[in-house]
């Protein structure tokens, strides 16, 4: 059955494609327990289509340097050491940009005069909750900070192990999206028919590729555009396991945050068959 | 010379269709591909490639096995989980890596060092509108906000020799670093929205980090048609944000028909060519301190 536990991380390269839509169904079309996580920590919106009950938040922080001036001689090491740029020493000013700091120690470990320790600060949530059977986790970078990762670091630590695992995966090719990832046992590439949409499913499947992840697509908005990523996805030898027709119907229920699977129910079946296939993918595999 | 930024919160709203309309219509204008994880401004504008300049954004820690005693301290300074146990072998995993150098720093056998690696590269391109440069992140690599802050300074560079009075930046999804560097320095940010709860959600997010940087805030309904409703909370909202609202464009099959032949949207006919065109004029006059607000 499709509800054997396999991680599946719901991905694109480009935005808009319907990762969400895609993801939220996949989530409400499982027959049985299915655990949900919101990567796209920067912009997450699955909440908006299943509406889960919060039941705690709690700050992912990550460790800065706090410097002791009375013991700090000026030195410069940690401003050297540091590479990126978060710390500067002028004259008798040190100066610290927490925005720019990874939270890495090595400015700890290198101060000679011991004038460095570290402290924790907040750059994000972690929210956890359930949606019916769904159990539903989000990560929520505070706005302006810099650094998704960590959060999606932090929101997968809880992932339990026994569970269906939907990962609804930012957009891009960069760090978070590897972050999301890692670890997971399929790639659903969510893609449109559009020169942008090619372009872009190539970048994703490079990433992907290079995770050793295999992977499966659908094509939104079915009918616009033209054939190119059919045929780019047959030259890859990648399935095109879901088409989903560009149809007024389904954009409306988008906008007004409602489920795909909720508006137009016949959708269930091919969701339900959906992770299915990708369940006998991943097994077939080993 | 002014710096204009396109963003969106939401991926997908249309960005680069506007953007890449823009740049046509500004006549002269620079522009900067900031997506630098999946730029697409290239496949509308048909740049002749001028030069291209690899990146290099960061570094990534080496072990040498040779040298390599197995004591694993880098494992336990390493905060990115990027050391990895293989055997009895200790390796880093790129895909992990920050490039702190705290590995090599504790290491006492000398065994790690760090070297630079490219991470993506630097177009510049000459399009029929001007000059176009844009980066490339080569997959999974980290810094894309240093990337994008390469590419805006070279462009402002270029927009400086080539005397342009407007740098359209098309930028990334999200609020995150490449977002953030995007809005540093700019003057003002169109930000793309289309009518649903998400993209509302998104673009109060995004509204949030680029009032940071006190750029004036404009805004522009994709698709507005798809859900009037929608359209309209959407528009309510940003105008209480402050936003300067320049209109709507029309869901129009047109837009794939010209992203399809390679070219902006301003250069077909249809609904949304036409809106285009008249957010462009707003826009114009918009920048210089004129416009009303949403709603």
């Amino acid at each position: 059955m499709a509800t054997r536990p396999v991680k599946i991380a719901v991905a694109s390269g480009k935005g808009g494609t319907g990762k969400t839509t895609v993801a939220v169904s996949l989530a409400l079309s499982a027959d049985g327990p299915v655990q949900f996580l919101d990567c796209d920590v920067e912009e997450p919106n699955a909440h908006i289509f299943l509406s889960p009950e919060f039941e705690e938040r709690f700050p992912v922080e990550i460790l800065v340097p706090k410097l002791d001036l009375d013991r700090c001689i000026r030195c410069g090491a940690c401003a050297k050491a540091c590479r990126y740029g978060a710390l500067a020493v002028i004259g008798k000013r040190v100066l610290f940009h927490p925005e720019l700091c990874h939270g890495c120690g090595l400015c700890r470990l290198v101060c000679p005069a011991g004038a460095i320790s570290e402290v924790p600060r907040t750059i994000g949530w972690v929210e956890r909750g359930h949606a019916g059977q769904i159990r539903f986790m989000r990560g929520l970078l505070e706005i302006g900070e810099p650094m998704a990762t960590p959060i999606i670091r932090r929101l997968k630590r809880d992932m339990s192990p026994n569970l269906l695992t939907v990962l609804d995966a930012p957009p891009g090719t960069a760090c978070p999206v590897i972050e999301t990832l890692k670890g997971a046992d399929f790639a659903l590439l969510v893609t449109e028919p559009t020169p942008f949409g090619l372009h872009d499913l190539r970048l994703a499947l490079r990433v992907v590729r290079e995770l050793g992840i295999p992977a499966g697509a659908v094509i939104n908005r079915d009918g616009i555009g033209d054939d190119s990523v059919e045929r780019f996805l047959g030259a890859e030898g990648i399935p095109l396991l879901l088409r989903i027709p560009m149809d007024r119907r389904i954009a409306a229920a988008y906008a007004e945050g409602v489920p795909l699977v909720e508006a137009l129910p016949k959708w269930r079946e091919e969701f339900r068959a959906l992770a299915e296939r990708i369940a006998e993918a991943v097994e077939a595999r080993g | 010379m002014t710096e204009l930024v396109v963003i969106s919160g939401k991926g997908g709203t249309g960005k680069t269709t506007v953007a890449g309309s823009l740049v046509a219509l500004a006549k002269g204008a620079v522009a900067a591909d900031c997506d630098v994880d999946a730029a697409n401004l290239h496949l509308i504008l048909r740049g002749e490639p001028l030069e291209r300049v690899p990146y290099r954004g960061s570094e990534e820690a080496l072990i040498d096995q040779e040298k390599c005693v197995s004591c694993g301290a880098c494992r336990r300074v390493c905060r990115f989980d990027a050391v990895l146990v293989v055997g009895n072998r200790y390796e880093i995993d790129p895909l992990s890596c920050e490039g702190c150098g705290a590995c090599a720093h504790v290491c006492p056998a000398g065994a790690i060092r760090m070297e630079e690696r490219q991470s993506g590269w630097i177009y510049v391109s000459r399009t029929p509108y001007g000059i176009l440069v844009h980066g490339e992140l080569l997959p999974g690599e980290e810094n894309s906000g240093k990337l994008v802050t390469q590419v805006k300074m070279r462009a402002r560079m270029i927009a400086g020799k080539e005397g342009a009075a407007l740098l359209i930046v098309d930028g990334s999804p999200g609020i995150g670093c490449p977002v953030i560097a995007s809005l540093s320095g700019a003057h003002a940010a169109l930000i793309v929205a289309e009518p649903s709860r998400a993209a509302l959600h998104d673009l109060l997010r995004v509204a949030g980090v680029a009032r940071h940087f006190r750029a004036k805030l404009f805004l522009v309904l994709n698709k507005a048609d798809l859900s009037p409703k929608l359209a309209r909370e959407v528009g309510e909202a940003a105008a209480q944000e402050g936003m300067v609202c320049l209109g709507e464009i029309p869901y129009d099959e047109g837009v794939t028909w010209a992203q399809l032949r390679g070219l902006p949207v301003v250069e077909t006919h249809g609904p949304a060519a036409t809106a285009i065109r008249e957010i462009w004029e707003k826009l114009r006059k918009g920048l210089y301190g004129e416009g009303r607000g949403c709603g």
